[in-house]
């Protein structure tokens, strides 16, 4: 069975949720819409204080080339343009909707009915991604219709579905095959169809034999799709870690891009999204995600819309559990730490994971013993023990030297460390420098 | 929201893996190798490993307390009772104990504790310890106890080991079975090999260590011996007698292996343990010592951060030109 060759961990995966059927959260009071769920611009906003809004409106434009626009997924009047606190911490401009009703905007095919044929050209396809404000949904928010278009130079040959999920917790992905396969099966079709090739491979890691079993008998009549199981390890749903195990190619390092090595990679919550805005003129303003915990009383599955506070999520699941030390937007091992249950669930929220606090507390930092954990672990084969200590000694050329700019942080390293050394804040924190350099360096040029 | 939450980065849990964890399993696969020792050599394996464990704690404890003035002991983690416990098995079971106190000292105070402490210490402490007593003291401690006089301490008969056999009675070498088993003279914890085997076992099991460095040192020596031997099988000793004597297994498998003192890469320890078994049958054919093994790892550690340098991990996407 195929996996990816350098490094890996194996953490407790802890699927609470595989068997819990995906459920519809209910609406919020008010929703509030970030500006920048996604890589690149933030977006700028269409609506003003006192529009009314449909569930689907486009409320913010893309701000740039790299960016995505922004749908209101409630139907109510704009409250107000203003900032709130989201995941990554920092405070950031936001539309904030009163919700009224729930009336939808005519334009969607709300029904069920499969809509197997597609008669829009390639142009068409990717701007209907674009202006359905598609990102990647597992995690990294990469507008998809810049995926879509990858560099004329490069000769893509293959589509990878990661639908690896490889975080421990979540399930949103997996429950979404089991449910939805039909409907991932056309996605695919409409992305092979942009991309002009004719050859898909469905990365499903082995823990999830329902859903490889789903996917095989879905595909065992379509030709070009494959459906590849995968041995358990993480980092396999790190879009280059995918890559080597599914087609044994490795990706250089920045700045080059999948595309160079032919392959274009989307997750499988962002092709059923695209099977949404193509065939169905739906806009991405719902998703899956997957509240969970140890000791969460009802851990689930729940088809949310956007800027749902994510207070209301933790109710639905029973309420926050009494030693709950850390609320966590993604998985344990990416995830992103919550100041507070205000945060509105966006475009990459894929789990909110309530830690119990003796999980969550970090342990006294050590002296480094020099085990070579680390170094073993690192999927990227790095020496994070040593980019640690010379980003903390600040000796940044060291650290480009040791590639320091090709780290994923994914983690491994930190969650192997014996001496529980902070390796990944010290290398995040040299990777912000470096890349200031770097950048520093080519606009002199 | 009544809780109050950590906020900090991602990875948000870890694997539990802990210095502690790692000692703990070092002491378990030492154990093996102790019980055989105390079996061949009797009483007197006992005391000196008592000794040396007890002496380097205590060391390591007045060091950090009254010398360094930290306020947590470090005692707890576990390396000072492997560094008594290798420095015990580098020794012949008949010294005196003031010695094996002495090789203490230097083992955690010189090897370790000057440097600050455990993961600072550019050489096997054990080591450091060994070859302090070695120079030192030559006589006593080269003169090891026959086996099998398990009431005999000081008064014990001591013989030549079969290292200090080669290449002058190759002849009256003990059996491959007595060597395995440890039924020979030489320190209380290097003589059997079955011992030793059974601790490299637990620690590859335990995933404490991995194949690299003991394997390559074994085949290395292997490999070198056995053209010696092809070439002039009068004077040199077959490869399997090397693998079975002297320091050799102890050394692959628990001294050379030691984190802090060994390279960081995978390739890295292989040329570390290609090093280190030249080193080994260049001084045990052509040096003045039967055995070098102690000198062999402590030149690799020295020779370590210039390997760090060299040999780098094989980086994901970037081809070999």
């Amino acid at each position: 069975m195929n996996t990816f060759t350098i490094g890996g961990v194996h953490p407790q995966a802890n699927k609470l949720t595989e068997d819990r059927k995906t459920e519809t959260a209910p609406l919020p009071v008010q929703a509030v819409f970030p500006l920048s769920q996604h890589i690149g611009a933030p977006a700028v906003p269409c609506v003003q204080k006192g529009d009314r809004v449909l569930v689907g409106t486009k409320i913010a434009e893309p701000g740039g080339f790299m960016s995505a626009c922004i749908h209101s997924s409630v139907s109510g009047k704009v409250a107000k343009i203003d900032t709130i606190v989201d995941a990554s911490g920092l405070r950031k401009p936001a539309v904030f909707i009163d919700v009224e009703g729930d009336e939808w905007e005519p334009s969607i095919d709300r029904s069920d009915r499969l809509v197997l044929q597609c008669n829009m050209s390639r142009e068409e396809i990717v701007e209907r991604i674009k202006a359905c404000g598609i990102v990647g949904m597992g995690g990294a928010c990469f507008p998809t219709h810049v995926k879509l278009c990858p560099p004329k130079d490069c000769a893509i040959d293959t589509l990878i579905v990661n639908a690896v999920e490889c975080e421990p917790y979540l399930t949103a992905d997996h429950r979404l095959m089991l449910e939805c396969p039909d409907q991932i099966i056309i996605g695919i079709k409409i992305i092979l169809k942009v991309l002009g090739i004719d050859r898909a491979v469905i990365g499903i890691e082995e823990n999830k034999p329902d859903a490889i079993a789903v996917m095989r008998s879905k595909t065992s009549m379509v030709s070009g799709i494959e459906v590849m199981p995968l041995r358990m390890k993480y980092p396999q749903g790190g879009e280059k870690q995918l890559i080597e195990a599914v087609t044994g190619r490795q990706v250089p390092p920045p700045p080059a891009l999948p595309a160079n090595v032919g392959c274009v990679v989307q997750n499988v919550g962002t092709v059923y999204a695209i099977y949404e805005a193509v065939m169905k003129n739906k806009p991405l303003f719902e998703r899956i995600v997957t509240v969970t915990g140890k000791s969460v009383k009802n851990p689930c599955n729940l088809k949310v819309r956007m800027g749902t506070p994510v207070s209301q999520l933790i109710e639905y699941a029973g309420g926050m559990p009494e030693d709950t030390g850390k609320l966590i937007s993604g998985g344990p091992m990416m995830g992103r730490p919550l100041l507070d249950d205000t945060a509105p669930v966006v475009k990459g929220t894929s789990g909110l994971l309530m830690l119990p606090e003796k999980d969550a507390a970090r342990k006294e930092e050590r002296n480094c013993i020099r085990c070579a954990k680390c170094v073993s672990a690192c999927p990227m084969g790095l020496e994070p023990y040593l980019l640690a200590t010379v980003s903390q000694s600040q000796e940044w050329d060291v650290a480009e030297e040791g590639m320091i700019m090709s780290c994923i942080e994914c983690g491994c390293c930190q969650t192997t460390c014996p001496s529980n050394r902070p390796l990944l804040d010290w290398v995040r924190l040299g990777k912000n420098r470096v890349g200031g350099i770097i950048r520093a360096r080519n606009a002199k040029k | 929201m009544a809780q109050k939450l950590y906020i900090s980065t991602s990875p948000h849990v870890h694997g539990g893996d802990s210095i502690e964890k790692n000692m703990h399993w070092v002491i378990t696969a030492l154990l093996p190798a102790f019980i055989a020792s105390v079996i061949i050599f009797g009483i007197g394996a006992l005391i000196v490993t008592a000794t040396s464990v007890l002496s380097c704690m205590l060391f390591e404890w007045l060091i950090n307390r009254y010398l360094l003035k930290r306020s947590s002991s470090t005692l707890g983690d576990g390396s000072a009772i492997i560094t008594g416990m290798l420095l015990a098995f580098n020794l012949p079971s008949n010294i005196p104990l003031y010695m094996v106190v002495m090789g203490s000292l230097v083992a955690i105070g010189i090897g370790k504790m000057a440097f600050g402490g455990l993961g600072n210490n550019p050489f096997n402490p054990a080591l450091v310890g060994r070859v302090f007593l070695l120079v030192s003291f030559p006589s006593r401690m080269t003169s090891w106890p026959v086996p099998h006089q398990m009431l005999a301490y000081s008064d014990a008969v001591t013989a030549a080991t079969p290292l200090g056999l080669m290449g002058y009675q190759n002849d009256s070498l003990p059996s491959y079975l007595d060597m395995f088993l440890g039924n020979t003279g030489g320190s209380l914890g290097e003589t059997c090999a079955l011992a030793l085997l059974i601790g490299l076992v637990i620690l590859l099991w335990r995933k404490v260590i991995t194949w690299h460095i003991p394997v390559s040192i074994l085949l290395t020596v292997a490999v070198l011996t056995g053209i010696m031997w092809l070439v002039n099988p009068v004077t040199y000793a077959d490869p399997l007698t090397h693998l079975l004597s002297g320091g050799l297994m102890l050394g692959s498998i628990f001294m050379a292996t030691d984190y802090v003192t060994s390279p960081m890469t995978k390739n890295g320890m292989v040329w570390y343990g290609i090093g280190i078994g030249f080193l080994t049958v260049i001084i045990r054919l052509f040096g003045s010592y039967p055995e070098g093994m102690s000198f062999a790892i402590l030149i690799m550690n020295a020779v370590t951060p210039l390997i760090n340098n060299w040999c780098k991990p094989k980086r994901f996407g970037l081809t070999e030109k």
